[in-house]
């Protein structure tokens, strides 16, 4: 490869109130080619690349952009610079077209007027998506798109300014496996074009598919630079979290008693049909499946989230009925959801009074709240989960997003549940605290709990589960037991391959 | 990627049209329309007096103050905020204008364009507070609602500016072609309200910005700048409506207009235009402010009291955002 740095920033520090988020780190990026960037949540590389971007000033350093010194004052500056960012979380407006969405910013003109000229846009992102092989309509609303649609629409945007260097801040942690390998086409198309990606992922398997190099961050630190050719999994992983974990999927063995949770005939039109599930004392489900295959909106029904048209529960074998969360929280049922920021956290909130909301009842003494064993049950849960936090009163939206998730974990724990629904338990934090949360629920489990999992990473199903049941198109197409379960079998049940 | 395009068109085929969503799909674009021509029908069946030309277009002049000030109005709720100062804004530039507006004195041009300037000038104060102070947009346009009417009450020191020269009074009391020239104002603000918001970046920003401030941000566009020029569009307005009102009502009257910005936000939000933004149309507004128009003048007709006027007119505003609310499940 030749030595051609597009990229170089030296000695680029950060402050913000009362936390030192960068602190004299580096990057070069060689052109043409894939340079992952990786560490745990919070080491920092959101935040650089913020910088580089011009989201964010730097308090020193500079940067060099094909060879040049530059300054960017705003993204605007950077985009017509030549660089543009596929963001970690997704930012289309729902209301617009595709079309309108990718040309956000610089829409076309009739000439010599102020009319904006929608057929030139609409026919401009046909040829995009044309050459991307994304088979959309321009003029679809955005809101109409699925979530790996919606980021497939977003990787197409960043592509679409003809940048020469673009970043992708974990282009997959909503998309599927088989998106994952179409995204991977087109970077390798991209490269082979001379433009340069900053690649950032939690994801191992996808770094060591795609990456050339690897610059490693940790706690707002530069630790080191190398080629992927040269470094294991294992010692990336120490390098990220400066110890060594063995284990990534520590699911101890725990004895599976009784049935504690069946559905019967579960349908919504739609979403899902016949649903018959069943999950035992002290046992890990894993549910698997595609994004929109309805694994998340059984468990929403099962909740009383959303009612489901037909079907039967039954909890330790009597039937029940659950019309709302508040009678499934009754039931001891919890559901951590899907989508942290959206439908679980009260992010202004601090981080106590997050915990205990779905608890609040066990503390009112006389129509009062005790604070006092409030404090005392949060502080143990803090404890428990080793959350990073500098007090139960911090806003929960300055946590890093593992901790915010043991926040949410903390959260359903206070309610004592036998049954617990994890979807996405992991999804978009670092190896780390996706550890500890493993450790976590094979511990839930050896205590008599029984958990259902969904889970979009093969890895983690694999690694977790004690028996897995994939769907496909809202329907159970598979079953497989610990043992029998390889990645194959599931992806051909998950695509509806094998059914 | 084969399979990509399979699962598209599966979508797409789910998109079979039946008689009832036929049904559906009608009332979904066009419910506010309906609940329109169903008032008109009504109207034409309980009162013979509604539909005649002279009812009608005195129906149209009556709410043309209120639909200017609505079609600023939604541009600003389209970006998710909101400008309760449009009344006494208003009011403001009603009397700077008119003081300007005495017969022999100035070139009617001048008293216009001092009128839209007051309102421009309150308009991009509401708009450097809400994108640069990064407070609620609620905040500042409330205190410019108290502050604007204090100044309009300082100008006029309390009292109405009143002989006008006979061209400012054309402005809101004449006729042309046999219809009230207020009619030609509203309409003409209408077309370019609906052509900036439809037709020019102006227009997509707002609609982005609205939509998901953060995504505008990230694609480039300067979201200060833009969130200033679409609260002085909308004091624009709120200037040329004090210019339209004072001169029909012969006089710069301090206290002119007052919950006005109330009813702007009424036809708005009736018309479609969402408060949580990215939503909204310059033609939904009209209709919005056409109900309002429809329900004061036939109740007037109906002889119904003006208390109990106020009681429908409340609950008609809830009712309609609730049907609203109903038809995009």
């Amino acid at each position: 490869m030749h030595a051609e740095y597009v990229l170089e920033m030296k000695n680029i520090s950060k402050t913000f109130p009362g936390v030192r988020a960068l602190n004299n780190v580096q990057l070069k990026v060689k052109k043409g080619t894939v340079h992952a960037l990786m560490g745990e949540n919070g080491a920092g590389k959101s935040t650089l690349m913020k910088i580089l971007i011009g989201m964010y000033r730097p308090d020193g350093g500079t940067i060099k952009f094909k060879g040049k010194e530059v300054k960017f004052k705003s993204t605007h500056d950077a985009l017509q610079a030549g660089i543009s960012m596929i963001h970690q979380e997704l930012s289309p407006v729902p209301y617009m077209t595709i079309a309108e969405n990718i040309f956000l910013g610089r829409e076309s003109l009739y000439k010599k007027t102020f009319w904006v000229n929608d057929r030139e846009m609409e026919r401009k992102t046909e040829e995009l998506l044309k050459q991307l092989e994304i088979s959309l309509n321009p003029k679809m609303k955005m809101k109409e798109l699925s979530t790996a649609y919606t980021q497939m629409v977003e990787i197409a945007k960043a592509i679409s300014y003809n940048s020469e260097l673009i970043i992708m801040d974990e282009p997959t942690s909503a998309i599927t496996e088989r998106e994952v390998e179409h995204l991977f086409k087109i970077i390798e198309w991209l490269k082979k074009k001379g433009v340069s990606i900053i690649y950032i992922s939690h994801k191992m398997d996808e770094i060591f598919k795609i990456a050339d190099e690897i610059t490693v961050f940790r706690d707002g630190s530069y630790v080191d630079t190398c080629s992927v050719k040269n470094i294991t999994k294992e010692k990336l992983i120490e390098m990220m979290v400066g110890r060594e974990i063995t284990q990534l999927f520590p699911k101890e063995e725990a004895e599976i008693g009784k049935v504690l949770l069946e559905i019967k005939n579960f349908t919504r039109a739609g979403k899902f049909y016949d649903i018959n599930l069943k999950v035992r004392k002290g046992e890990i489900l894993g549910l698997a499946g595609l994004m929109g295959s309805g694994r998340s909106e059984i468990m929403e029904s099962l909740f009383g989230v959303v009612k489901a048209d037909k079907g039967e529960i039954y909890i330790k074998g009597k039937q029940v009925h659950i019309n709302s969360p508040a009678d499934a929280i009754k039931h001891k049922l919890a559901f951590l959801t899907e989508d942290r920021k959206i439908s679980g956290l009260f992010l202004p909130l601090s981080v106590k009074d997050n915990m205990y909301i779905s608890s609040i009842n066990n503390y009112i003494e006389k129509l009062f709240i005790n604070s006092k064993k409030v404090n005392k049950d949060c502080e143990e849960e803090v404890k428990l989960l080793n959350i990073k936090t500098p007090g139960l009163d911090q806003i929960v939206n300055n946590l890093s997003g593992g901790n915010q998730q043991k926040v949410l974990i903390a959260r359903w724990l206070l309610t004592d549940p036998d049954i617990l629904i994890l979807d996405e338990p992991t999804r978009g934090i670092d190896v780390g605290a996706k550890a500890e949360i493993h450790r976590l629920m094979s511990k839930l489990a050896k205590q008599g709990k029984a958990i259902i999992m969904i889970s979009s990473e093969l890895p983690e199903i694999l690694g977790m589960s004690d028996r897995i049941v994939v769907m496909h198109e809202g329907k159970i197409t598979g079953e497989l037991t610990r043992k029998e379960a390889t990645q194959e079998k599931i992806m051909s049940y998950a695509t509806g391959a094998a059914s | 990627m084969n399979n990509l395009a399979n699962k598209t068109s599966i979508k797409n085929n789910k998109h079979e049209i039946n008689k009832k969503d036929k049904i559906k799909i009608l009332f979904r674009r066009h419910g506010m329309a309906l609940v329109l021509l169903a008032m008109v029908v009504l109207m034409t069946v309980l009162s013979p007096a509604f539909l005649t030309t002279r009812n009608l277009m005195n129906v149209v002049r009556q709410i043309s103050v209120i639909a200017i000030i609505g079609f600023g109005v939604t541009m600003v709720i389209i970006t998710t905020g909101i400008d309760l100062s449009s009344g006494s804004v208003l009011a403001l530039a009603g009397v700077i204008a008119t003081s300007f507006a005495h017969p022999n004195q100035y070139p009617l041009i001048v008293s216009i364009i001092v009128g839209l300037l007051v309102g421009a000038i309150a308009g991009s104060i509401n708009g450097a507070f809400t994108a640069f102070g990064e407070i609620p947009a609620f905040i500042p346009t409330l205190g410019m609602m108290i502050a604007a009417r204090g100044f309009a009450l300082i100008f006029s020191d309390g009292r109405p500016i009143t002989n006008l020269s006979e061209s400012f009074e054309f402005i809101g009391g004449g006729y042309f072609l046999g219809v009230p020239f207020p009619i030609y104002v509203m309409l003409l603000t209408a077309v370019i309200s609906h052509i900036l918001l439809k037709h020019t970046k102006f227009g997509r920003y707002i609609y982005a910005i609205g939509g998901n401030a953060q995504a505008a941000v990230v694609s480039g566009i300067n979201v200060r700048k833009y969130l200033v020029l679409v609260y002085t569009y909308a004091g624009l307005l709120s200037g040329l409506a004090g210019i339209v009102l004072a001169s029909r009502l012969s006089a710069g009257q301090p206290t002119a207009g007052v919950s006005y910005e109330l009813d702007a936000i009424a036809s708005a939000v009736i018309g479609g235009t969402s408060l949580s933004g990215g939503v909204g149309t310059i033609p939904g507004t009209i209709i919005g402010a056409l109900i309002m128009g429809v329900l004061n003048n036939g109740l007037d007709l109906l002889q119904v009291s003006a208390y109990w006027q106020q009681v429908l007119k409340g609950a008609i505003i809830v009712g309609a955002v609730l049907l609203d609310k109903k038809k995009n499940r």
